[in-house]
């Protein structure tokens, strides 16, 4: 058993929302390097390589990459002999956010209640925070600031088994398609399939985890990855949707067991600066 | 062919009628900032008779809500928000004279109908682009609704802020047009 105190916790997760948005992760630099030498489009080429200058500025000049600072979503995998002291844990989590936000100019994003009020909390807070137990005594925090443009270009369609995996894929491109220029392509799209309704969704936003430059372990989803971001990058939405080949970066698929009845499928979107960062707790 | 041309506000119709989808044009002078609350009120003024708190002949309206400044710094990262959320307001600001809306993704038939009546353009920033895109602003104030924080309208004077004509006053669409250009039939 290992005792961690939770006040330990606050000035990680504050680093790793500012070093989240500040920082451009290396696997969505090579990704964008990689499409930027295929565009055909000479805006197209223009825009990504303004993305490329944006990613070198926001580090310079210890700004945010994107003004939509986000909604911090919080992953976090707890060993199971891992013992929380000191506190509530996720109130701990929200402090850090809380100082992360304020201390590094990022904009606050969160509205207190969805519909009537819809008043600013001032301080991003609360983050959304999904806590997986896992084994051994480590503890590991994923920040992953989520802006909203892309995030309303995402959809889960309860599909019936008959529509295949053609109609998965099918579902897919059709989904980007109809978000056109609105999620700041190039987009990296996550697939959740399987579970139930509300599990597939966390699937697709946790399948945007995997680094772009890696390969779905088994080769049969990887060869549906391919596909599918092949078909997108036939769309011709390009860079901010004004034309091009490079529409998105990635397709990431995470499945699992459902149903004998059902075939949920999640899309979840997100845009060229797909942020996140980890930390160990130690 | 797409051209690159520098304009400064206020705008005429003169200026923007030569302009082309495509174009790519360094903006200089007075935008103001606007976004999904900002416009609500900005058009309930309208619908009561009453004055804005700028004026709106002339003008371009941008769609941001940007970071907080640093000190000694104007503004905070400063890219476009998606623009198609404002899409019920912007008809009625260019029918009191609005020139031009800087934001991000398409435009609704509604709007890109009020573009021709009111010869008036909409241009494409680069969505998370937003410390390129705040070199550009020289200056910020905020004129109205400092209650709704990064949300609340202010003044940017802007030197050579790039952007990209989306839409025409002749009701082209780069959306659609970049599209098809691009596209590779399955």
């Amino acid at each position: 058993m290992k005792e961690i105190n939770v006040a330990r916790i606050i000035p990680i997760v504050k680093k790793l929302c500012v070093d989240a948005n500040y920082y451009a992760s290396p696997d969505v630099v090579e990704r964008i390097r990689y499409f930027m030498e295929k565009e055909e489009s000479p805006t197209a080429k223009e825009i990504l390589a303004l993305m490329l200058e944006n990613h070198k500025m926001a580090a310079e000049e210890q700004m945010p990459l994107c003004q939509d600072t986000g909604v911090a979503l919080v992953f976090v995998e707890l060993g199971q002999d891992v013992h929380l002291v000191g506190g509530d844990f996720y109130e701990a989590v929200n402090e850090g956010v809380r100082q992360g936000y304020q201390d590094g100019y990022l904009r606050k994003s969160m509205v207190d209640d969805p519909v009537i009020e819809r008043k600013n909390t001032r301080d991003n807070t609360p983050a959304l925070i999904y806590t997986d137990i896992v084994p051994g005594e480590t503890l590991k925090i994923t920040v992953a600031p989520k802006g909203g443009g892309a995030e309303n270009m995402s959809e889960v369609k309860m599909m019936k088994a008959a529509d295949g995996i053609e109609g998965v894929k099918d579902f897919v491109v059709d989904r980007i398609k109809r978000s056109g220029g609105n999620p700041c392509p190039p987009v990296v799209v996550g697939v959740g399939i399987g579970g139930s309704f509300e599990r597939c969704a966390l699937l697709a936003k946790k399948a945007l985890l995997r680094p772009l430059t890696e390969q779905h372990p088994d080769p049969k989803w990887a060869q549906v990855e391919e596909e599918i971001l092949e078909r997108i990058n036939r769309l011709g939405i390009g860079p901010q949707g004004l034309g091009g080949r490079t529409t998105a970066l990635a397709v990431q698929i995470l499945a699992m067991p459902c149903h004998i009845a059902s075939m949920p499928v999640a899309v979840n979107v997100n845009c060229h600066v797909h942020r996140h960062e980890s930390a160990f707790v130690e | 062919m797409a051209k690159e041309l520098k304009l400064q506000t206020p705008l005429t119709t003169e200026m923007l009628e030569k302009l082309n989808v495509g174009d790519k044009v360094l903006l200089s002078g007075i935008v103001y900032t606007a976004r999904d609350a900002a416009h609500k009120r900005l058009v309930d003024l309208l619908q009561a008779g009453k004055e804005l708190p700028f004026d709106p002949v002339g003008a371009v309206i941008y769609y941001v809500g940007p970071a907080p400044a640093r000190p000694g710094k104007p503004i905070g990262s400063a890219g476009p928000t998606t623009s198609y959320r404002m899409d019920p307001y912007a008809p009625a600001l260019m029918d009191a004279g609005l020139k031009a809306m800087i934001g991000k993704g398409p435009r609704g038939q509604a709007v890109i109908d009020a573009m021709i009546k009111n010869k008036a353009v909409y241009f494409a920033a680069v969505g998370g682009a937003a410390v390129v895109t705040a070199q550009a602003v020289q200056s910020a104030r905020i004129i109205a609704y400092e209650d709704l924080g990064a949300e609340a309208i202010r003044e940017l004077q802007v030197a050579d802020f790039p952007v990209f004509v989306a839409n025409d006053v002749r009701g082209n669409d780069i959306y659609k047009l970049g599209v098809e250009k691009f596209s590779i039939d399955d």
